[in-house]
Order: structure tokens, then C-alpha cells, then sequence
């Protein structure tokens, strides 16, 4: 078959909203596309892991400890389930774990932020995870098959962790004057990053447009963005706490909420690895890539002698 | 055979006793017995499963796109396959 008839067998599917699956052809650029995309996700994923794994040992009871350990867990499988979707596409795992640590893949520049206090942790699961949650769900409807099935399990497993998030804020916001304080500030630092991880403007976007007529993503960045912040207001005004943007008021006539400017030059400055945590983030990375090195071995030397072991009985 | 990159193993599931094994996803481990270790710290963690099969990826075939239209089309016309083709009267009853 020509590759004109290949496209145009590829442009039928996703103009019927049928699945690209991992032996289909598809052009080299959406090969590319969906790829570079998987692996972000499945590194934010993981890198996501690091500033709340901080907090583990200082939760304040047993319930948010478990809560805590489960989520992070959680997260760690999401990192699985999109590093396995990733690899379909013909990159083996090994090289896109490298890619994080060579500085060649980007992960999502809110995990570049430290998770300062107790309440950082209620922000992260309520914010962090709310926007996380918001993409997500337009993504379960990605033209990548294995991107697709990722994102509907992962969704599945979302929900508790912003529950958890907004139920110790909750908490905070009930008590003193000093916890709800902290509350305050947590919100204060999250807000602006939160908004962030929806991605520039889609006009400043350059893989938007192409990644819509592709059905990769089925939302635009701005799109997203205003639906979350949509949903989110009135989960603060319960919390009594104030979102830090003087812009921000309701718009009755689009039915939405009108809002000030984000800091796109902080953004910037972020992904390009000026953020507070990015070097720790990643020498964190690398030193479990590292550290976990013998047990690889180990593993592998083990199942080597056991085959071994196993052809020699059946000699 | 000395390796040192774990295969990839899919996994199946059987949510449930009296269901089939699904294919829940793939993961890399070095041998089985670690492949189902993690295989149910990764597909099973709320209960999704009472049972896992894992198998390397390397020994499942599969049909090709390309091969479709000569593997499934020829089905389409064999209407007299479905319960629906036959015309049996209403007094008979639900058959
Ligand atoms: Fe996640
Ligand atoms: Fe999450």
C-alpha cells in the first residue's frame, strides 16, 4: 500500500473517532507527537512523587499517612501505565527513563515547586491533582488507544487523591487561626502553578493546533484552564479561603469567571530549569536510578540462575 | 540464555471468580514469579482482581491491520449465522 492510501486509511480513523493501535501506521509525526507526550506524562508522574514522598514521615496521623503513602503509590502506577503506553511505540523503557535524566524530557513544571508545610500537601492533592484530573479526563479521549486506556484507569484511581488533598485543608480551615493561615499561604503559593500546568496559551502553544486535528488532545490549554478554574472557585469560598488573584470575579453574561494574568515569564523560566526544585528533583531521580542499580542486578542474576537452574532439570 | 534487560510481560486479570482474564497491561520484570508480584501491586491495588496471568509479550501473535478486511469481512454476509434469520411465529414463544 502507498503511503497516501496509508494516510488516508489513518485520517478515516480519526475522523471517525476510531483508536490508533500500537501496529497501525500513523504518520512519523504523530508517532513522535503522542510519544513525547507519554513520556511527559509518565515523568511527571513520577517526578510528582518527590515533594509530597517529603511529608510521608511527618504526617500528622496514622489516617493521612496511609492516605499519603496509598496516593504516592498510586502515582507510581500512573507512571507504569503511561511509561508501558509509552513503549509501544517502539522506545524501550530504559531510554525514556534516560531521557529524564539526561535533561532531555520535560516533566510538569508544578513539581518543580517545594511542598513547604503540611498544608502544601492538602493544596497539592486539591489543586495539583484537580488539574491533573481536569486534563486527564479530556485525555481518556486521546486517538492513541494504550494514551486512552492509561488515562481511563487512571482516572478511575484521581479522585481520591484530590479528596484526600481537600479534606486536610478542610481540616486546617476548621481549626486555628494559625492553621488556616497556613491554608491561606498554601493556596497563595499553589494558585499561579496550578493555573500553569494547563500549558501556554493555545495561541503560544506550539503543538496545540496540530495535536487537536489529531485528536490527541480534544481541549485547547485555555479551555481547560477555565473549566478548572470554573469548578474550583466555589470549593475555596467552602473552604473560607481567598483565591490570591484580585481579577478574579464572575462574568454573568459568558457564565464563567473572568481572571487576572498569569506570570508566563515565571513559567518559562521554570521549564527552562530555573524553578526552585528542579536540580533536586532531578538528582533525586538519579540517585534512585542509581541506587536501585544492585537490585536490578540482583533481580536479573536471579532469574538468570533460575532458568538455568530450570533448563538443566530439563535436560 | 544470560540476559539483562527485563522482557515485558502483559498482564490479565480475572476480576472476578466466573469471568475471564482481561488484559489489564504490560509491565517489565526479569522473571514470572516478579512479574505477578508486581503485576499485583500495579493492576490490583483496590481489589480489581482474584487472579493474574502474566505472559511475555514476545510469545503473543497477533492479527495485522492490514490483515483485517480478508480476517473479518467475510463474516458480514453469513447473516445465517445470527438467531435473528430464522422466522419462527410468535405462538411458539420466546426460542
Ligand atoms: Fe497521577
Ligand atoms: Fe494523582
Amino acid at each position: 500500500m502507498s503511503e497516501q492510501d496509508l494516510q488516508a486509511i489513518f485520517d478515516k480513523k480519526i475522523e471517525n473517532e476510531v483508536k490508533i493501535e500500537p501496529k497501525d501506521w500513523m504518520p512519523d509525526s504523530y508517532r513522535k507527537n503522542v510519544l513525547r507526550q507519554m513520556a511527559q506524562h509518565a515523568h511527571s508522574e513520577i517526578v510528582g512523587m518527590l515533594p509530597e514522598g517529603n511529608w510521608i514521615t511527618r504526617a500528622p496521623s496514622m489516617r493521612r499517612k496511609v492516605a499519603l503513602l496509598a496516593k504516592i503509590q498510586d502515582e507510581a502506577g500512573h507512571g507504569l501505565y503511561l511509561y508501558s503506553a509509552a513503549e509501544t511505540l517502539g522506545k524501550d523503557r530504559e531510554r525514556i527513563v534516560l531521557d529524564l535524566l539526561e535533561g532531555k524530557a520535560k516533566y510538569s513544571s508544578i513539581f518543580n515547586y517545594p511542598a513547604l508545610t503540611w498544608a502544601d500537601i492538602g493544596a497539592v492533592g486539591w489543586l495539583v491533582d484537580g488539574a491533573a484530573i481536569v486534563n486527564q479526563i479530556m485525555l481518556q479521549k486521546t486517538s492513541y488507544g494504550p494514551y486512552s486506556r492509561a488515562m481511563i484507569r487512571i482516572c478511575k484511581e484521581e479522585s481520591f487523591h484530590q479528596r484526600q488533598g481537600y479534606e486536610i485543608l478542610l481540616t486546617l480551615c476548621r481549626g486555628t487561626e494559625e492553621q488556616k493561615a497556613m491554608a491561606q499561604d498554601a493556596l497563595n503559593r499553589f494558585w499561579w502553578p496550578s493555573l500553569m500546568m494547563f500549558g501556554p496559551s493555545d495561541k503560544d502553544s506550539p503543538h496545540s493546533a496540530q495535536s487537536m486535528a489529531w485528536k490527541v488532545k480534544r481541549m485547547g490549554n485555555d479551555e481547560l484552564r477555565q473549566k478548572f478554574i470554573d469548578q474550583t472557585v466555589k470549593q475555596a469560598d467552602f473552604l473560607g479561603l481567598k483565591i490570591p488573584d484580585p481579577d478574579l470575579k464572575w462574568n454573568e453574561e459568558k457564565g464563567q469567571y473572568d481572571w487576572g494574568l498569569i506570570d508566563w515569564e515565571e513559567f518559562y523560566n521554570v521549564i527552562k530549569g530555573n524553578g526552585p526544585c528542579n536540580k533536586e528533583r532531578l538528582a533525586a531521580r538519579q540517585a534512585a536510578y542509581d541506587n536501585g542499580a544492585w537490585v536490578r542486578d540482583a533481580a536479573t542474576a536471579f532469574a538468570n540462575k533460575k532458568a538455568k537452574r530450570r533448563d538443566k532439570d530439563a535436560a | 540464555m544470560e540476559r539483562k534487560d527485563w522482557p515485558l510481560w502483559e498482564v490479565f486479570v480475572r476480576s472476578k471468580a466466573g469471568l475471564s482474564h482481561k488484559h489489564a497491561g504490560s509491565l517489565h520484570a526479569p522473571d514470572e514469579e516478579m512479574a505477578i508480584s508486581n503485576a499485583r501491586d500495579v493492576y490490583t491495588r483496590r481489589s480489581e482482581g482474584v487472579s493474574i496471568w502474566v505472559v511475555e509479550s514476545k510469545h503473543i501473535h497477533s492479527t495485522l491491520e492490514t490483515d483485517s478486511e480478508s480476517m473479518f469481512d467475510p463474516n458480514e454476509d453469513k447473516i445465517y449465522r445470527h438467531p435473528t434469520f430464522y422466522d419462527i411465529p410468535d405462538e411458539v414463544g420466546h426460542m
